[in-house]
């Protein structure tokens, strides 16, 4: 059952386009991802289904009823601000509460649902403090309980982890999918860090420039993305203005592709390499090699193009300087604007295109 | 830089002097003149009738410069701040201009829109409504000198704490008494208090705008200050200081409370700064 | 401006209170003035400003406001400078008096200024001595003047001194630059915009500052008469042409004043914007 709808939303500031066209769906009880760079229009999306922001043109839809006329209100929503934008002076207690005071509930019904909510984000004993007087992961589940106090359908989270440490943020990350999935509510939220997608998102939307270029579950996203600026975006990528040049890649139209490190094998000897046989494997210098903690990444010259690739800890070292063999897997090659997956001629003996 | 212990003492010398003479000493004069010929001239000073009359009509003056002010200012600054819209500099500087004019032309404004040459004055004439040379006008002239005085404390402060909260506050469905009420007026209550202490003390001191629509009516369009200017004139010194004994108390008060509320407001911000996390504030200008 | 969709609610109601109230109390009375001002002919109202006798009055109030923006702009800076950078008993207190000028009601202040000046006054006895008339002369009004406007300077020259990068001096320091060097090189460059800003107020205040002036001028026609003086003058002869003629010509000045800063300053942040972009 579709819980949210965007449909063709247009949004300009001034003469800049925010959202341009933007369209998708999100199933009841997902946790949905949004993530793109600095300014594609991730708040501006997420604002326009909270009611804070107009769209210009199009129609979004919550549960079935079409709320571009609502105030964010009665939208049924949690929106969680990227600030939290806590009261300052109001203690947890009435932050929590404030939505429930609003809709004029009981006191005792207010009292029970706040320390149910504070119970669950584990700040029972500091409902009397002021938001000044938490740490930024104390501030971002206040505002979090705050958001779900009402008992919305939906939650919106801005940034939730922006302002949080690296150690904190991921002990909040797991939270949060598990708070969520345990409250069976559909929730959106957004992120320019593409492992917090991959990590809490069911599913992920990714916006460049005010469009939605790919939706979907993470792993197909990664596997086959759909435009050059998803397979840049996404994973590690070392652009190639020629991958024709590479053997098993003769014969393409197209020239520009990108290559993943994992899409990288490299040995030391020909041995080493699973199709040994020269017709298909790369001579290569090594220029570099970075201990990457499980791994080691091993910047390698080929054919004057500079390529990036992992080895494991155990395998043989290599030496900057040191002559090594490569194998090109895949590639992901740029047509316009859609991407398609090249393998090794040498493997398939022909492209699959996606 | 390090000055030499000599011109540090010289410079605080110099400032402290400076204080002293320009500062202090008038004080101390008026405290001095006003008991020159002992406590029951003083107090007979200050119970005279028309001594009562002035201070009831600044009294008046200024609690209704304030009301007015303070709801001209809490609107001002709301729509200023929480709304885009076209001409909102233009406001701000249309707001801005009582600092810039003469109290007595601004005195002069309203004797041009309400005194005899005035179009309206036949009109006002046959309902028998005085305003000018009478204490409407001495209320319309001190709420123009007083204009701009809370809104110019709202504004930055509003500007600075941005629109989040109030937008939270409007996801949950909050009407917009309860916004103000409950998120807004929280954080602006000490600037709120001290565009409120500006604006009275220069409602009770103005002098300019009032002398010019004031008509000089004894005992009935007199405010102290006025009626300082009549019993100095007269040479009434003694009385004159009396009153005006008065009116520097209320003057030593203002800057007291203000002290008051500055601290009170500086407590605040402390805190912040002692929170290892700045993001309430980094986030504010988040769109 | 209609705001169907304002997410905070309030537009209507607080741009219909905030109009009401500024077309009450300014603009109604502005365009009143104005009304009135236009209707009155380009003769009368030559006249009117050129008459000889308010010539001098402007002439008076420029210079009785420009030598006390002066040396306010100077004490203002020695005021400051103390508050910010030393510490002493009283500091707080001092910090505290600044303000007394926008407290203390301007008649207050006049007639004890001019008792205090007066030739059997405390200070002006001194003065009268030495054949220097401190009250009722071009003098007291200045006096007068730096009473109201020391606030200004000291007010917007302590936060650019307190914020100051103490960098930059310990960097001077590092080179044995000399104490006078860093202030003149370092310091005063930095404090010029807060230091004009300060002086272009009390200078605009001065020039419309009518209350405190009044007692200790003396009102002598071409000697110590002011602008604002010959305004009341005007209206107590019912001869409002007249006073409005002079009204505006205070206002193109105070205008011209406050322009002029902002104009130079807008220039200078200019300039030192190109210094750090090239
Ligand atoms: N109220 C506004 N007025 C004008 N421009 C705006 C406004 N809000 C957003 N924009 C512009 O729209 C673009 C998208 O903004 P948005 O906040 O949606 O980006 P974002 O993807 O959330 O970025 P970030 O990751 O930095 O938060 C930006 O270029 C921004 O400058
Ligand atoms: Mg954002």
């Amino acid at each position: 059952m579709v819980e949210v709808e965007v449909r063709n939303v247009n949004k300009t500031f001034g003469n800049f386009k925010a959202s341009d066209n933007v369209s998708f769906e999100i199933e009841r009880g997902k946790l949905i991802g949004l993530l793109g760079p600095s300014g594609s229009g991730k708040t501006t999306i997420l604002r326009m289904i909270a009611g804070l922001e107009t769209p210009d043109s199009g129609e979004i839809y919550i549960g079935g009823r079409k709320v571009n006329d609502l105030p964010p209100g009665e939208r049924g929503i949690g929106f969680l601000f990227q600030s939290y934008a806590l009261f300052k002076h109001m203690t947890v207690f009435e932050n929590i509460a404030f939505g429930l005071t609003v809709q004029k509930k009981s006191k005792e019904e207010i009292k029970s649902r706040v320390e149910e909510l504070a119970e669950l984000i584990g700040l029972k004993n500091f409902t009397r403090r002021y938001p000044l007087q938490l740490s930024g992961g104390q501030r971002q589940r206040v505002a979090f309980a705050r958001a779900l106090a009402p008992n919305p359908e939906l939650l919106l989270l801005d940034e939730p982890f922006a302002a949080i440490d690296a150690k904190v943020r991921q002990e909040l990350r797991g939270w949060l999918k598990k708070t969520i999935h345990q409250l069976g509510i559909t929730a959106i939220f957004v992120t320019h860090d593409q492992d917090e997608a991959v990590e809490v998102a069911d599913e992920i939307i990714i916006t460049n420039r005010g469009r939605v270029e790919q939706a979907g579950v993470p792993i197909e996203i990664y596997q086959s993305p759909k435009t050059p600026f998803v397979a840049k975006f996404i994973g590690e990528s070392v652009q190639v203005p020629d991958y024709t040049i590479f053997k098993g890649f003769e014969g393409y139209e197209q020239h520009e592709g990108i290559l993943r490190p994992e899409f990288l094998e490299i040995g030391a000897t020909i041995e080493e390499m699973p199709q040994p046989m020269p017709v298909t494997t790369e001579r290569g210098i090594v220029r570099g090699t970075y201990f990457r903690g499980s791994t080691i990444q091993i910047d390698i010259e080929v054919k004057g193009q500079l390529l990036r690739g992992f080895r494991g800890l155990e395998q043989p070292p290599l030496h900057e300087g040191d002559l090594a063999f490569v194998f090109i897997h895949k590639i992901y090659g740029f047509d316009g604007d859609k991407t398609q997956v090249i393998e090794n001629a040498a493997k398939f003996r022909e492209s699959v295109i996606i | 830089m390090r000055e030499s212990i000599w011109l540090r003492r010289f410079l605080i010398f110099l400032a402290a002097t400076f204080l002293f003479v320009m500062l202090i000493m008038p004080l101390i004069l008026v405290v001095k003149e006003a008991l020159a010929k002992g406590f029951e001239v003083y107090f007979k000073a200050l119970t005279d009738e028309f001594a009562l009359k002035a201070l009831y009509l600044t009294v008046e003056a200024t609690i209704l410069a304030i009301a007015l002010n303070t709801i001209f200012g809490l609107a001002s600054a709301w729509l200023l701040t929480k709304f885009d819209f076209r001409g909102k500099t233009f406001l701000g500087s249309l707001i801005d201009l009582p600092f810039a004019i003469s109290p007595v032309i601004a005195g002069l404004f309203f004797i041009m829109l309400f005194g005899r040459m005035s179009p309206l004055y036949p009109i006002l004439q046959e309902y028998d409504v005085a305003i000018v040379f009478a204490i409407p006008g001495i209320i319309l002239a001190t709420v123009f000198v007083t204009f701009p005085f809370i809104t110019r404390e709202l504004v930055p402060v509003m500007e600075s704490q941005g629109r989040s909260e109030e937008e939270a506050a409007a996801t949950f469905g909050a009407s917009g008494w309860t916004i103000f009420r409950r998120v807004t007026l929280p954080n602006i209550k000490w600037a709120l208090g001290y565009g409120i202490i500006l604006c009275s003390a220069r409602a009770m001191g103005e002098f300019g705008a009032v002398s010019v629509v004031s008509g000089h009516i004894r005992g009935k369009t007199n405010t102290l200050p006025l009626h300082i200017e009549i019993l100095y004139n007269e040479y009434n010194f003694t009385a004159a200081f009396a009153v005006a004994s008065v009116l520097v108390m209320l003057a030593i008060f203002v800057l007291i409370l203000r002290n008051v509320v500055e601290y009170y407001s500086k407590d605040i911000e402390r805190e912040e700064v002692v929170e290892p996390s700045a993001d309430l504030k980094v986030g504010v200008a988040n769109g | 401006m209609f705001g169907k969709n304002d997410v905070i609610p309030g537009r209507r109601l607080t741009f219909g209170i905030t109009l009401t109230f500024v077309s009450l109390f300014l603009f109604i009375p502005l365009c009143a003035f104005v009304l009135f001002a236009s209707g009155m002919g380009i003769e009368k109202f030559w006249s009117a400003v050129t008459d000889w006798r308010n010539v001098h009055a402007y002439g008076v109030s420029f210079f009785c406001a420009l030598v006390a923006g002066l040396i306010n702009a100077m004490f203002g800076l020695v005021i400051a400078w103390v508050l910010v950078r030393y510490d002493f008993r009283g500091k707080k207190i001092m910090d505290a008096l600044i303000d007394l000028p926008f407290a203390l009601p301007t008649a207050v202040a006049g007639i004890a200024l001019t008792t205090l000046y007066a030739q059997n006054g405390l200070l002006g006895q001194f003065f009268y001595s030495v054949g220097i008339e401190s009250a009722f002369s071009p003098m007291g009004i200045t006096i007068a003047l730096v009473f109201v406007g020391i606030p200004f300077v000291a007010r917007s020259v302590q936060p650019v001194l307190k914020d100051l990068d103490p960098q930059l001096e310990e960097a001077a320091n590092l080179f044995g630059t000399g104490n006078w060097t860093i202030f003149s090189r370092i310091i005063l460059p930095e404090l010029v915009s807060p230091l004009l800003t300060g002086f272009a107020l009390a200078f605009a205040r001065g020039i419309g500052e009518y209350g405190s002036v009044v007692f200790i001028a003396g009102n002598m026609p071409y000697e110590t008469e002011i602008a604002p003086l010959m305004i009341m003058t005007k209206l107590e002869q019912f001869d409002y042409q007249s006073a409005a003629a002079i009204a505006i010509v205070m206002m193109c000045l105070s205008l011209a004043i406050l322009l002029g800063i902002h104009g130079w300053q807008s220039r200078q942040l200019k300039r030192i914007g190109g210094v750090v972009s090239a």
